[in-house]
């Protein structure tokens, strides 16, 4: 991509302070370097809070250890080792240890769930559940979303629009725990259209994951309530989004001079209004790929959904400390890396963007 | 003080022009009662109605009758008196936390509008990598480790995650206003900073405050409800707790205990829903063009 070789003439000394302002110039270094910067305050900020805090988690785990029967010594040195932290050393020396771990890719162990275990394991035999089904859910909801947003757009004032943007409104404060709760109860328990059993869990007992047909109609029988959850719950937000991106897009110049040139209503509004109302939304979707986690932890709770919002519910019912801690540091990243697509993606629909990149 | 006086005195004379436009719009005056009606029958209810303080082992799980119209309990209590008794520290939470987030957001918003360059850069650059972390989690995992054991506390917490994203739509708004030309004007006169943006652009602001404050209250009943669910905000008697217990002993495979989790979740929807009515309506009424029909 000719973006990524974009730097200004201005400073073409060769300096070493040339050179570096050169790279600092870079778009994509600059922006690489702030994404890296962000994950180090995550990690950080987790790190000390969960060291500092009141309730220290560590002093818990030796007392716990210390109740299963063990000495304070033997307690001690067991939890140091699970932590993978020397608990004597100074609290700076414990951070150099933790993040070298960490950029060797190495999460800690977990010491309640899974006693031993690599959390990185734990944490990644979960996460293609929970992209699956929150991140199908979203896509859904996103086109969904944007239809009926255009639509109550183009039918402005009508009461079609005033339905359809209260009701956005409306859905969009409803909390999400509570659909599903309200859903698995009717649906359910009280009007026994929708098996239980299809409500609690991400695949029946004995189906094997692979490229079977039982596999993939279980797969999608046990998302279909989870799945309608998630939609509803995000499905005001895009609607009303996309309803106002619409309409300034509507009193634009160029569909007025599009309209007096002739074209007809399909062309103008999928090459013209469709196209860049979008815009801004594309974005929102790839920042909202990576809240894919956190959206899922309660939900996956009340249908049992074997993704990692269970499991960071589980870690937090157990105080499973490095399983949370490796969540959040997972979850972060995936945050990061969608905006990072949300900012290359931005660039390749909008050319506006790309130039004044350049000029930067 | 005097001037703190007269923007006291412009904000009452507002507020009274807001209400009688309120009152033109059905759905809004609809919500506006709502609210009201919601938040006297929680804080005067208590007082009027006396509390559920013991279990009564013959009533357990009863669906609605006429001598308990919301059913009873897994502990023979009646709903009823649980969700009068149940929405003070809800709406007490949701209230400060509205009010502390607003606050923040727009002293960082109109902080970082008004001064421009490095306060800004330094300001939004704290404000896009708060943005950028998965806050929801964080607080989770804050929330295991403080005891959240006041409603203060709760508040706080809810704040300190939610203002990100209301500061940047606030600075969005100071930096239009700051081209209008009394505010030009206001600065050419050498009025200082703190007069100009609390005597000259926030009152011009308040209509947009109030709906940020309506939004920011919404948010914070919506994570509060997944924390109390989460069982890491463990207090009292409230419309979460109930229905998270509720939940915990299966009153949700159990239809006689389904009045258990619909009641205490119903107040908290209709409260959500009264807000958003009366918020979406006061948008109607702010901004001329939604009125108009342009």
């Amino acid at each position: 991509m000719s973006v990524e070789t974009s730097t200004s003439p201005a400073t073409s000394s060769l300096t070493l302070t040339g050179i570096l302002g050169k790279i600092w110039g870079n778009f994509w270094v600059r922006t690489i370097a702030k994404k890296i910067f962000i994950v180090w305050v995550v990690v950080t900020l987790t790190f000390f809070i969960i060291r500092a805090l009141p309730g220290n988690p560590v002093e818990i785990f030796i007392i716990q250890l210390m109740d299963s029967g063990l000495s304070e010594e033997e307690a001690r040195t067991r939890a140091a080792a699970l932590m993978r932290i020397d608990l004597d050393a100074p609290l700076s020396e414990q951070y150099f240890d933790y993040m070298g771990n960490l950029i060797k890719g190495d999460l800690g162990d977990s010491y309640v769930l899974a006693r031993g275990k690599p959390v990185a394991d734990i944490i990644f035999a979960r996460l293609p559940w929970t992209l699956f089904s929150v991140g199908t859910s979203l896509l859904i909801s996103f086109v969904l979303g944007m239809f009926l947003g255009m639509l109550a757009a183009y039918k402005r004032n009508s009461w079609l629009d005033h339905l359809l943007t209260n009701f956005s409104a409306a859905i969009d404060s409803i909390p999400n725990t509570l659909t599903a709760i309200i859903l698995v109860l009717f649906l359910g328990v009280i009007w026994k259209v929708v098996p239980l059993t299809l409500m609690r869990g991400s695949l029946s007992p004995g189906v094997q994951p692979g490229f079977t047909w039982e596999f993939i109609a279980d797969l999608f029988k046990h998302y279909a309530v989870p799945g309608t959850v998630y939609v509803f719950s995000t499905l005001g937000g895009w609607m009303l989004a996309m309803r106002s991106s619409t309409s300034s897009t509507l009193g634009e110049d160029y569909v007025t001079v599009a309209r007096a040139r002739g074209l007809t209503d399909m062309r103008i509004i999928t090459a013209y209004v469709g196209r860049n109302a979008s815009l801004p939304l594309v974005t929102r979707l790839a920042i909202s790929l990576g809240f894919v986690v956190g959206g899922s932890i309660l939900i996956e709770q009340i249908f049992v959904y074997q993704g990692v919002g269970l499991l960071l519910g589980q870690a937090v019912a157990k105080r499973d400390y490095p399983v949370m801690q490796g969540i959040l540091l997972v979850t972060t990243i995936t945050v990061i890396l969608s905006t990072a697509l949300a900012d290359l993606l931005y660039g390749w629909l909008d050319p506006r963007i790309r130039i004044q990149r350049g000029v930067e | 003080m005097t001037t703190f006086g007269k923007s006291l005195k412009s904000f009452g004379v507002e507020i009274i022009k807001t209400l009688k436009l309120i009152a033109r719009n059905k759905v809004g005056l609809f919500g506006m009662i709502m609210v009201l009606a919601i938040t006297l029958i929680s804080f005067v209810g208590p007082l009027v109605v006396p509390p559920e303080t013991r279990a009564h082992p013959e009533l357990i799980n009863k669906p609605p009758s006429r001598e308990h119209p919301f059913g009873t309990d897994f502990q023979g209590r009646d709903n009823l008196t649980m969700v009068i008794h149940g929405g003070k520290d809800v709406l007490l939470v949701a209230f400060l936390a509205g009010v502390l987030t607003t606050f923040v957001a727009v002293t960082v918003g109109a902080v970082s509008a008004f001064f421009g360059g490095a306060v800004d850069s330094f300001l939004m650059t704290i404000t896009d990598i708060w943005l950028t972390i998965p806050r929801f989690l964080l607080l989770v995992v804050v929330a295991t480790l403080v005891e959240l054991e006041n409603v203060w506390m709760l508040a706080v917490f809810l704040s300190v995650f939610g203002w990100p994203g209301l500061a940047r739509q606030i600075r969005s708004q100071v930096l239009s206003l700051k081209k209008r030309e009394y505010v030009e004007a206001a600065q050419l006169l050498d009025l200082g900073a703190g007069h100009i943006i609390l005597r000259e652009m926030l009152p011009n602001m308040m209509n947009y405050i109030m709906i940020a404050l309506i939004s920011a209250m919404t948010s914070a009943i919506y994570s509060q409800t997944g924390l109390v669910f989460l069982g890491v905000v463990p207090f009292g008697n409230n419309w979460g707790v109930m229905f998270s217990l509720a939940y915990a002993k299966n009153a949700i495979y159990n239809p006689n205990a389904a009045a258990s989790l619909l009641a205490p979740m119903g107040a908290i929807i209709l409260f959500q829903l009264s807000l958003v009515m009366f918020s979406r309506s006061l948008e109607e009424i702010f901004n001329p063009r939604l009125r108009a029909g342009v």
